[in-house]
């Protein structure tokens, strides 16, 4: 069937989004809300709670990203409606303001004055509406470029540069010219293929702001904080077994998850939802798979693809994570976490074109509903970036 | 053509990557180039893990090592055609 096509089931959303799972979710505000939230997801049924570590004391650009991330996970499409508890009142009605803009449902609770046990008893009868009004959702045909895929790679070797990366390039090829939304990141592990990066920016507008970023990232980052060439980091210890050597090495296979043709149309901060249109975009992340993925989700990416060499077990509480590697090791002694198996690239059985047909079709599965390796394991992996200390 | 034990990105390439388990010293391997989809022979000097480097030609102290066409780090030992190539005799030229 011709890709443009091709149709997958998802949930229409209040906003038009596309979103292929339909959580309730129950966010704290901040890490001492987490007890309440827990309490709530684990009373009432087909909720999910997202604790996390942050959200006291921060101020500035580090408080505006906290915002964000916070915003935008409400918002994201797989999240039919939405509980926000949080410490104080003030904060959590910003994010409840902020997520109630998509249309979707969306309340919020503050712990002081009430105590836990009120709140959670507060929340949990709301909860439990909007469990019973997102479980009356039905699926619905919708094209497969509605599902906004985002990439990132991890525990990369160089198989990841010869099949892995080069599959989801293959897919973005394809897909991304017949209306896809794409996202890549990574900014630090771009060093070494940083002029191959520039060189795929739509114009020297947005090839400008993608270097500027790159740049603030090695000064401000890398240059800021380093005590040696970063040869424990970058590459991992985990990369470093694989056969990667060098972070040029890792930067030239990574770059290979953007394809061979498009170009990127824009540059994100961290967790900003595109507003380009449809398209490829850059977003300045870490390059640490968690913390990646939920700024991608964040930004309202619903379906993530996780090329790994030696075998990252990653997820995302609500973006499904579909991994894949081209390392024939990997697939005989971690094969539960594996969704598509492309290590018959090395072995010139199948080529990067085939590839990538398989991962689209894994696309669509996923989008209908398939759980992934990552989401039947349980890996719920929430992890906010945090710029600088608090206040 | 059989299953290949070194594949190589690109032709300006001085080195590939074993992408067979357990590849002893002496072997005879059959190498692929990805781009064009050519191949040649040659001996592997040492056993090397699956994923990690052999050198196709030999290399001095402070010569570029090319990989997918593109420089990926600078020679710090001597290595010799057919040797692995991997943290003791290549390093970053960045940070």
């Amino acid at each position: 069937m011709n890709l443009a096509d091709r149709k997958i089931w998802g949930y229409r959303r209040e906003n038009g989004r596309v979103g292929v799972r339909n959580y309730v979710a129950i966010l704290p505000l901040d890490d001492i809300s987490n007890a309440a939230c827990e309490a709530v997801a684990a009373h009432i049924q087909g909720t999910i709670a997202l604790p996390h570590a942050y959200g006291r004391l921060q101020f500035g650009e580090d408080l505006d990203l906290h915002f964000r991330t916070m915003i935008g996970t409400g918002a994201n499409p797989n999240v039919a409606a939405c509980i926000v508890i949080g410490i104080e009142g003030g904060w959590t009605e910003k994010v409840v303001a902020g997520i109630a803009k998509t249309g979707k449902p969306v309340a919020g609770f503050s712990i002081e004055g009430n105590g836990d046990i009120a709140t959670v008893a507060a929340a949990s009868r709301k909860a439990k509406e909007f469990v019973h009004w997102a479980s009356e959702k039905v699926r619905e045909q919708c094209p497969i470029t509605d599902v906004w895929v985002a990439a990132k790679c991890g525990e990369s070797d160089t198989t990841t540069g010869l099949a892995s990366c080069p599959t989801v390039g293959n897919m973005y090829d394809k897909l991304v010219p017949l209306g896809l939304y794409g996202c890549f990141g990574e900014t630090s592990e771009l060093t070494g293929a940083e002029h191959l990066a520039a060189a795929r920016a739509v114009s020297p507008e947005i090839k400008d702001k993608f270097l500027k970023t790159w740049q603030a990232y090695q000064d401000d980052v890398i240059e800021a904080h380093k005590t040696s060439d970063l040869s424990d980091s970058q590459p991992t210890k985990g990369n470093i077994a694989g056969g990667l050597t060098t972070i040029e090495e890792k930067a030239l296979g990574n770059l290979e998850k953007i394809g061979k043709k498009i170009k990127f149309i824009d540059v994100l901060e961290p967790a900003l939802a595109p507003a380009r249109g449809n398209g490829l975009y850059f977003m300045d992340t870490s390059s640490a798979a968690a913390e990646c993925c939920t700024l991608q989700a964040a930004a309202g990416y619903v379906v993530h693809i996780f090329p790994t060499g030696q075998g990252n077990v990653i997820g995302n509480p609500i973006m499904p994570v579909i991994k894949l590697t081209g390392n024939p090791r990997t697939v005989r002694l971690m094969s539960e976490h594996v969704d598509v198996d492309v290590s018959g690239i090395v072995r010139r059985e199948m080529t990067i074109d085939q590839a990538g047909d398989v991962l689209i079709e894994m696309i669509e599965k996923t989008a209908n509903g398939r759980l992934t390796a990552a989401e039947a394991l349980g890996h719920r992996e929430f992890v906010m970036t945090k710029l600088y200390r608090s206040a | 053509m059989g299953v290949p034990h070194l594949l190589i990105h690109h032709r300006q390439d001085n080195v590939g990557v074993v992408v067979v388990e357990d590849l002893t010293a002496g072997t005879d391997m059959l190498a692929v180039i990805t781009e064009d989809n050519s191949d040649f022979r040659m001996q592997a000097k040492q056993a090397t893990p699956i994923g990690h480097k052999i050198a196709l030609k030999d290399l001095a102290i402070g010569d570029t090592v090319i990989k997918y066409g593109e420089d990926i780090g600078k020679v710090v030992a001597p290595i010799v055609k057919g040797e692995h190539v991997h943290i003791h005799n290549l390093k970053t030229k960045r940070w």
